[in-house]
């Protein structure tokens, strides 16, 4: 009975993820993008001015939800749990790698459900890519990676992601003048914050609950034929694509696509699959994708907290050196960056198999 | 009895030691620090058709997997 009250969650909790996603675009936000952690953490670097992409430079308001809804949800339930020390500054090097990968494809592994439910079919090449890059780090979890234990700390450690959303908030209503603000491109195209903020903190505290992850899916499908979160999974997309269907923002096809870049033009198929591979591993490797990161460091999980910062810092880099994809295509230093992420994080599981420990 | 320490790993580490310890054979006792490895264990030990139960102990979770 707990079984299916568990599965019923995780349906719930993806349905309203899709709907709030279809929402906030029809409200303003992106094309093909209500929600993604990957584009939205790199609008708060620009908007905090880590980099100067003047087309991407927002702060958020659906990551300050997120973070704070998950943690308004832990502190009820009493799941607020302050844990940490579990490889720190591994994570934050795989959490920028991870964003390197998202920015190549443009979008995290939310986002490119999203895309497919808005009918872009170069997102095919990216959940192939995110498939194979999660069967990858499965295979090294098999063989005993980890990134050790992590230890109870201070209370006051795993407030300070929330804290950091809190503080942003406040910039954002109150003092807006010190933030950058798009006035073109992606940035500039946003919902407004009070409906941003309301479906964020509500989807928050839902993904806490139901423990949502685009990553845990296929990693759980097969290491342990678990398909629990694949609800969660197939209910984005489900709901994404009627939502589209009802408000007429599907389009099927490859060309054209909002802020995507054609994937059967320049061979570009092969980094938007292999993007996705790099953060399929290190989603897998951080115990959790984007979404997933974000929702744990809003619940006390200060190795977490350590990934988010670790994608942020990512998505400064990507955009102050040329890394990041735009729709007119892939770069060549992206691909560079790309190549050398793959190796980079691959080593590190590498380096983190601990057979002996495991048997 | 075996007994597995998974207080502090990342989801699903706690499931795999879970996994190897029930391979050598139930009952098991696995020790974790969070409800979500809580519930993963729990529905993948009732999923593979055993008996399931937990206790709070001093702010951790020891779970208790019988064939």
């Amino acid at each position: 009975m707990g079984k299916t009250k568990d599965h019923l969650l995780v349906t719930i909790a993806g349905l309203v993820v899709g709907i709030g996603a279809v929402l906030l675009t029809a409200f303003g936000n992106p094309g093909n993008m209500g929600f993604c952690i990957a584009c939205f953490l790199r609008d708060i670097a620009g908007g905090v001015k880590l980099h100067s992409a003047e087309v991407v430079q927002y702060v958020r308001p659906e990551i300050i939800g997120l973070v704070l809804g998950a943690m308004l949800m832990a502190l009820g339930t009493g799941e607020f749990r302050v844990r940490g020390g579990s490889s720190p500054a591994l994570r934050f090097v795989i959490g920028f790698f991870v964003m390197v990968g998202a920015l190549m494809f443009l979008g995290c592994p939310l986002r490119m459900v999203i895309r497919l439910g808005g009918g872009d079919g170069n997102a095919l090449f990216g959940l192939a890519g995110f498939a194979a890059g999660v069967v990858v780090g499965s295979l090294f979890l098999r063989k005993g990676y980890s990134l050790k234990k992590a230890h109870p700390l201070g209370k006051l450690e795993g407030g300070v992601l929330p804290a950091v959303n809190v503080v942003l908030l406040v910039l954002l209503v109150a003092v807006p003048s010190v933030l950058a603000f798009s006035a073109e491109g992606p940035g500039s195209m946003h919902a407004p914050l009070l409906l941003s903020l309301g479906v964020s903190l509500v989807i928050g505290a839902l993904a806490q609950r139901a423990r949502l992850c685009m990553a845990g899916g296929i990693r759980d499908a097969v290491l342990l034929k678990d398909f629990h979160l694949l609800y969660g999974f197939a209910a984005i997309f489900a709901a994404v694509l009627v939502g589209n269907l009802i408000t007429g923002r599907f389009h099927a096809g490859f060309a054209d696509q909002p802020i995507a870049f054609n994937t059967l033009a320049d061979g570009n198929w092969l980094w938007a699959f292999l993007g996705m591979a790099l953060v399929g591993v290190g989603s897998v490797f951080l115990g959790g994708c984007p979404l997933r990161q974000l929702i744990l460091a809003g619940s006390g999980n200060s190795d977490s907290a350590i990934a988010v910062l670790g994608m942020t810092v990512g998505a400064a880099f990507c955009h102050n050196f040329g890394l990041a994809s735009s729709g007119a295509g892939t770069t060549t230093a992206g691909h560079i960056a790309l190549l050398l992420g793959l190796v980079v994080v691959l080593l590190i599981g590498w380096c983190n198999l601990h057979r002996e420990a495991q048997s | 009895m075996t007994k597995v320490d998974a207080r502090g790993l990342n989801c699903p580490e706690p499931v795999l030691l879970t996994k190897r310890a029930l391979e050598q054979g139930a009952p098991v006792v696995v020790l974790v620090d969070d409800k979500t490895p809580l519930m993963n264990i729990t529905r993948f030990a009732e999923n593979a058709g055993y008996q399931v139960s937990h206790e709070l102990v001093d702010g951790d979770y020891a779970i208790t997997i019988q064939a």
